[in-house]
């Protein structure tokens, strides 16, 4: 159960041995959390660097519980009230911060592939928090760890993804990360936001989201990301609210313990109705919970072992 | 690596009497035995608190508490070690705070394990106390610890591996002593 490697860019970059390692360090840390002390001394005296170019409150507040629960220093950089508002680079940021001897930058940005970017130049370890359209990859290992602790082996479940998939780095590490542990994955959508390229990740496409939805194990609601939708995709919001809205009706095509997924933040009424949202069926909060333990999980793998 | 078994020290009916020993003496020494919970340390230490639970509870007719410590977090080598050690879970579903703590581990050798395990155990609660029972101790310390509770004393060379295998997870139960072969 080796795992080897020095950055965590996208799901792309995992073989499925390297997932499963992720997945069961994560269950194991799971525990910690819910000790009275909710700490263990395991990265003291690691520094790392959480690097946020975009607006997040999930992500970045479970990467820095994540750290402190490990006992990791970690430094918030928040690019609106620093040097980027006077016109520092990205590369130039960096290189700063890296003097400061850091062991982990975790960076957020609009550019996909601006992790990559950093690696060329970097000794840390960088971690990719979201990367503009292209990956999102601790939030498919979340997504990961949730489904399997609620339905078991992936190869035997069915998966709907629906949304916007088009700018959705959710989406896509998803796309990654379930067609890679054999599941079966079937994206819905207007078609605009859904492009039929996207088969070729190994996905089926169905645009008929009743069809879409029948039989499924597991169905993950995107948010409609209209800051990074520079023309219309789809004529009113209505229409989309019409088609494409989770409510309990179109839930009733899926299997009957089914659960709903949502990697947040939510636009109650629009991709998901406020009664699933909130039933039963929705396993959000649990999600977000799980994303402690597999940041956790990371950041052990990651920076754990010496030398590499 | 080969390596090559120099002599073996244990068959499972010494194991046995040697834990049965173990058990007397912590029922001797902890009078209120419902204050006594049992703790194994990964992975070995596991099977060895179980059967000493079995014993008291052949014995005394009480259940004691059983849980497991996984130290891996607590290393202090952590730096030295490529990669990861694997995580696996603590499982201990029951408060320590205040209770008579009995560690089992199945080989003493240089007190770092023990070590961990009691600043693992620390941040769970404050025990009353904790007390160390091992199968084998080998000597060469690093750290001042000893053990509370002695299977057999076995003199070792540093060179030496002692070997515990126990029937829950190798087949058989046995202690034995190897040492890497020059290839």
């Amino acid at each position: 159960m080796a795992f080897n490697h020095k950055h965590l860019l996208g799901i792309k970059d995992l073989n499925k041995e390297d997932i499963l390692t992720i997945l069961d360090t994560a269950e194991s840390f799971r525990e910690i959390s819910i000790r009275e002390i909710k700490k263990v001394p395991t990265l003291r005296g690691k520094t790392i660097i959480n690097l946020f170019y975009e607006p997040s409150t999930r992500t970045r507040s479970s990467f820095e519980i994540a750290a402190k629960r490990l006992s990791a220093d970690i430094i918030n950089f928040n690019s609106s009230v620093s040097s980027v508002a006077k016109g520092e680079t990205l590369k130039d940021t960096v290189l700063n911060l890296e003097a400061m001897r850091p062991d982990a930058i975790i960076i957020r940005h609009p550019a996909s592939g601006a992790p990559y970017f950093l690696t060329t130049f970097c000794k840390s370890s960088v971690i990719n928090a979201g990367d503009g359209t292209h990956e999102h990859p601790t939030q498919a290992l979340l997504d990961a760890l949730t489904i399997r602790q609620m339905k078991g082996d992936f190869s035997k479940l069915k998966v709907v993804i629906a949304g916007d998939i088009l700018h959705s780095r959710v989406a896509k590490s998803n796309i990654f990360l379930l067609t890679k542990m054999g599941a079966k994955v079937v994206l819905s959508g207007p078609p605009p936001l859904v492009p039929p390229e996207f088969k070729e990740f190994g996905v089926e496409i169905d645009y008929n989201f009743d069809n879409a939805l029948k039989d499924a194990d597991v169905v993950m609601m995107l948010r409609i990301q209209r800051e990074r939708q520079g023309k219309n995709f789809f004529p009113s919001l209505r229409e989309y609210r019409n088609l494409y809205s989770l409510t309990p009706e179109k839930m009733k095509n899926a299997k009957k313990d089914a659960i709903i997924m949502h990697p947040g933040p939510i636009n109650r009424g629009i991709e998901l109705s406020t009664d699933l949202a909130d039933s039963s069926k929705s396993v959000i909060l649990k999600q977000v919970e799980n994303g402690i333990a597999v940041r956790m999980a990371i950041l052990y793998l990651l920076l754990g072992g010496g030398g590499k | 690596m080969t390596e090559k078994i120099k002599a073996k020290i244990m068959d499972a009916r010494k194991i046995k009497r040697a834990l049965n020993r173990i058990t007397m003496e912590i029922l001797e020494r902890n009078r209120d035995l419902d204050n006594v919970v049992i703790i194994g340390i990964r992975t070995r230490g596991i099977y060895l608190a179980q059967r000493i639970a079995d014993i008291i509870k052949e014995i005394e007719k009480i259940e004691v508490p059983v849980g497991i410590l996984d130290i891996t977090l607590y290393r202090d080598d952590f730096s030295a070690l490529h990669p990861q050690p694997v995580v696996k879970k603590t499982e201990i579903n029951f408060p320590v705070e205040n209770k008579d703590v009995v560690l089992v581990d199945d080989v003493l050798f240089t007190g770092r394990t023990v070590r961990a395990a009691m600043d693992s155990l620390i941040d769970l609660g404050r025990p009353k106390t904790i007390q160390l029972a091992v199968l084998i101790d080998r000597g060469h310390r690093e750290l001042p610890i000893r053990a509370d509770y002695v299977g057999k004393f076995l003199p070792t060379s540093r060179r030496e591996i002692v070997k515990v295998h126990l029937k829950e997870i190798d087949g058989q139960d046995e202690v034995l002593i190897t040492e890497p072969s020059e290839i």
